[in-house]
């Protein structure tokens, strides 16, 4: 009889899970299924807010039967053992095997395992497999100890081709019922494997999230919107049926800075801004709601209703910010916390402008340090704190503070991601460093380290940005000083730069380490030196010297070499010593580049015919100087025995 | 179209009807209507219950003399109190938005991650920001943590904001056009508030007395605390109720300083420190209060 192959439906139902988990657990969930180590064709998954789909193709029936081999007693134990063994495998003791076991020889069985229907083993491991979905945050619902979860889990379609996959979690039964769109669709529906995303689909949901997100750019088409992948991303999974539309706001909010205008609709409701033909904001936006229309204009006036009442919050509070201007601010951020343990911001301030001065800031820098947090205290950043250094650099530029430092007050949070530009002058970078580096500083110095994924103060981002504004600002500026001789803060920072130019920059990992074993405390030549390591590298002598060096840095540790004193050309033996100790005279202060193909063959030489622990210890000496010398020329731009070589 | 006091009496009629009882609003000044004993008490232990009522609730800070169409002083929440959550507790809760006239298959309506945090009461939930026609409406909570207590049993707490619902209901663009009732604006009602509170808060509010008050109220709430037995045999009797008023009191003279600008950086965490400690020792010792004392089992 040929196998049976059949297709295989889960669908968790759940009350609406936070858009931005959804497509970790979705690969979390795919990973679950596959360890199980049933045999499939194919895999799909797919997610709504209120629903994770695994659809499987090609399941065996049944698993394959296996043979267990069973060993009894030794072949020398009693008759009456043996029998014992035979009747317990259900087995006539003439039917038992001798096997040889590196202990000797024993009896033993081939027992003959049917495989198991598919079916069971699923019914026995979906509830693990669901429960073992990994969330950043989870709840309970039913009650303490109770399973947990995301968000209540409240029904589950498991389906194996035409049978229901029985089990339960916190309650609901798993079966063959769905449930459709909450208000357009009804609340229970029969589904089966085939009709599935079609019965979904005439209760409204849409269940793949590539047809939402085609749906609404569809709908986008004719619209001037601004992309925005995330935000797009965000409203796919946050419905189940969207359909954008339109709206328009009063031309007169346009006085505002499109800064608060696009975050106000970004940030707090989700909506795309719209261009003009010249590019410049336009008085619309364009919503995604989760039902398919607004024929009578409810949603859509109920959004601009909305919008109103925000940008008026706004127009106010930035009418309320102008009375009181940035710089007699200062004093009113004692009352804005920084860090229990590290006090105001006012404290912080003064901190920053004395750092940002030490850092070479001239006095718009300073200045700029002085005002870049009263932003705190005014009611637009109260009301969007992710506008916060943007709202403080636009006041500033309004009540007349020069270009320089309006600008670095609106840039220094940046870089806010790996992604995002560096502040765009000098000012504001070094007022950016010298605030991210007063974080840094002030956190590690009362213990507020980040371990593994806590980083409440996100200090990995700070310390990142302060590696990216020194090397793409290419600031010259020593950063170990900085670090206040704390070994921690050390450290995490070698862990960050290692990241950038690994991860972000894309340089080899031993070309990295290389690199930095030659310090990294100066980022702007860490970078040259890595170019330089990383163009080397494409020479063919490039990797059999760094062997080379590694293996006389091996030699040099062993024989314990301290590197006192200088060669003695007497003692310099013609042949193939004497061609390197000339060569390396020859290419001493010589740039690497050009000493690589000249000196290959000749360390290879005096590998090959010189005995470095030459019987003569003054000999002997001698030759260590020679690799010493040699290897100390190179050893300013790397440690070139960090580098992973083939040979 | 609904007045505002008509929405009120038609969500209060929904969830009586869904076995809840019907409170009036506490009589101490609360930042928010999960700060009722018939909340944060009552959410504690195994016992079920099934509470709503209109809570006003302060919030010195928010105060804008009026002048603001959208933020008040004082507020009004609906809270509701389902504990056990039903299994079908988003649905009734929607069933309460069409029973105030919101037909859902013309709103939109989202349910987007907002989860509930009040460092103050050692409280926390996960639940969501309810959004009609991109407005906040509602808090939706399911409370995990209480006092610093796991929850035995998880309460759904919906909180409703009465102003917001009201002016999207009647269209009105500033909540001091809301109809009150026939021939009322909420203006008319509550304008007065809004205008002496703010003055009061902001500028008038002499911060020796609210301190020494504070001091007043915590050392009474202190006092009552430590005089708790837990092995009491008639450990009921013992006056809780009367002690969370006094931490009630303690939060809000403590929002008022803060509006007003009195509490200085270093104080603050410290103060918040102090009121989360009482509240916390009353959550604890109520949930131990709900147990019967040994002897008294034995009865």
């Amino acid at each position: 009889m040929s196998p049976v192959f059949l297709p295989f439906l889960l669908e968790i139902g759940c009350e609406e899970i936070p858009d931005w988990m959804v497509p970790t657990a979705l690969e979390n969930l795919r990973l679950l299924f596959e360890k199980l180590g049933i045999a499939h064709e194919s895999v799909t998954l797919d997610a709504t807010p209120r629903r994770l789909v695994l659809r499987a193709e090609g399941l065996p029936e049944r698993q394959p039967d296996s043979e267990e081999r069973v060993l009894g007693p030794a072949k020398s134990a009693p008759p009456k053992a043996v029998a014992g063994f035979a009747r317990k495998q259900g087995v006539a003791p003439e039917s038992l095997g001798i096997e040889s076991t590196p202990k000797g020889e024993y009896y033993s069985f081939v027992r003959q395992v049917p495989g198991r229907a598919t079916r069971d083993i699923l019914a026995e491991a979906l509830a693990g497999v669901i429960l073992g979905i990994y969330f950043p945050k989870t709840m309970y619902w039913t009650a303490k100890n109770g399973p947990r979860f995301i968000r209540p889990i409240r029904w589950i379609v498991a389906l194996l081709g035409e049978e229901i996959v029985p089990f339960e979690i916190a309650g609901v039964r798993s079966g063959a019922l769905s449930s459709g769109h909450r208000r357009l669709g009804a609340r229970e529906i029969v589904v089966s494997i085939a009709d599935y995303e079609r019965r979904l689909r005439d209760h409204y949901v849409i269940l793949s999230a590539a047809a939402r997100r085609d749906k609404i750019l569809s709908e986008l088409k004719n619209v001037a919107v601004k992309p925005d992948a995330a935000l797009l991303n965000t409203l796919v999974y946050i419905t189940e049926y969207p359909t954008a539309i339109t709206g328009s706001f009063d031309a007169e909010f346009l006085e505002l800075p499109e800064e608060v205008l696009v975050t106000v609709m970004r940030h707090h409701q989700k909506y795309f801004s719209v261009a003009d033909a010249g590019g410049r904001l336009a008085p619309q936006f364009v919503a995604v709601m989760n039902i398919p229309s607004d024929p009578e204009g409810f949603v859509r006036r109920g959004n601009e209703r909305v919008l109103r009442a925000r940008f008026n919050d706004a127009r106010f509070f930035w009418n309320t910010d102008q009375k009181k201007k940035l710089a007699d601010r200062v004093a009113d951020l004692a009352h804005v916390t920084f860090q229990a343990k590290l006090g105001s911001y006012l404290e912080k301030t003064r901190r920053m402008m004395k750092l940002v001065a030490e850092l070479g800031g001239d006095a718009a820098a300073v200045r700029a340090a002085e005002l870049s947090k009263c932003d705190l205290t005014t009611e637009l950043v109260k009301e969007f704190t992710e506008l916060q250094g943007v709202v403080g650099g636009l006041y500033a530029h309004v009540q007349g503070e020069p270009e320089p430092v309006w600008q670095a007050i609106y840039d220094h949070y940046k870089p806010e991601s790996m992604e995002d530009a560096i502040p765009r002058h000098r000012t504001g970078q070094l007022v950016g460093l010298a605030d991210k580096l007063d974080t840094l500083r002030g956190c590690f110095g009362v213990g507020l380290i980040p371990t593994g994924s806590r980083d409440p103060f996100a200090l990995r981002r700070a310390a990142q940005g302060v590696v990216k504004i020194l090397v793409e600002g290419n600031l010259e500026i020593p950063l170990l000083p900085l670090l206040e001789g704390n070994a921690e803060l050390q450290a995490f920072f070698e862990d960050r730069i290692r990241f950038y130019f690994k991860d972000i920059r894309g340089f080899a990992y031993d070309e990295v380490n290389a690199a930095m074993a030659a310090g990294w405390s100066n980022l702007v030549d860490l970078e040259a030196r890595l170019t330089r390591i990383q163009n080397l590298r494409h020479s063919a002598d490039f990797e059999p010297l760094a062997a080379s060096f590694k293996r006389i840095k091996n030699i040099l540790q062993q024989a314990q070499f301290t590197g006192e004193g200088a060669i003695e050309e007497s003692l310099v033996e013609a042949g193939p010593e004497k061609d390197l100790y000339e060569e390396s005279r020859r290419i001493a202060g010589q740039p690497i580049e050009s000493a690589v193909v000249r000196l290959r063959p000749k360390v290879d030489l005096f590998f090959d015919k010189v005995l470095v622990n030459a019987p003569d210890a003054r000999v002997r000496r001698n030759r260590l100087t020679l690799l010493n010398t040699l290897l100390r020329e190179f050893s300013t731009i790397a440690d070139f025995s960090e580098i992973v070589t083939n040979s | 179209m609904l007045t505002f006091q008509e929405i009120i009496f038609k969500l209060k009629q929904y969830w009586a009807e869904r076995g809840c009882v019907i409170q009036e609003p506490y009589d101490v000044e609360v930042g928010a209507g999960t700060m009722c004993p018939e909340t944060f008490l009552r959410v504690l232990g195994p016992q079920p219950y099934r509470v709503a009522y209109v809570q006003p609730s302060r919030r010195p800070a928010d105060g804008r003399y009026g002048d603001n169409p959208n933020r008040l002083y004082k507020h009004s929440q609906l809270q509701v109190i389902l504990k056990p959550s039903p299994e079908d507790v988003i649905e009734q809760y929607l069933g309460s938005l069409e029973a105030i006239g919101i037909d859902l298959q013309k709103h939109d309506i989202k349910f987007e991650e907002d989860n509930w945090e009040a460092p103050t009461l050692g409280a926390w939930g996960i639940g969501w920001q309810v959004m009609l026609d991109g407005l906040e409406i509602t808090q939706f909570t399911y409370f995990q943590q209480c006092g610093g207590i796991d929850l035995d049993v998880v309460p759904a707490e919906l909180t409703y904001g009465l102003e917001r619902l009201s002016a999207f209901l009647q269209v009105k663009d500033s909540v001091y056009e809301i109809d009150w009732t026939a021939g009322f604006t909420y203006r008319d009602v509550r304008y007065l508030d809004e205008l002496q509170y703010s003055v009061y808060n902001f500028e008038m509010a002499d911060i020796a007395t609210l301190w020494k008050l504070f001091d007043l109220h915590e050392g009474e709430a202190a006092r009552l605390l430590k005089a708790y037995d837990p092995k009491a045999l008639e450990k009921r009797r013992f006056p809780l109720l009367p002690t969370y008023d006094q931490v009630l009191k303690c939060s809000n003279i403590f929002n008022t300083l803060d509006a007003r600008g009195a509490i200085s950086v270093t104080e603050r965490v410290g103060v918040i420190q102090r009121v989360r400690k009482l509240a916390v020792g009353v959550a604890q010792a109520w949930a131990d209060q709900q147990i019967p004392a040994t002897a008294e089992v034995a009865e």
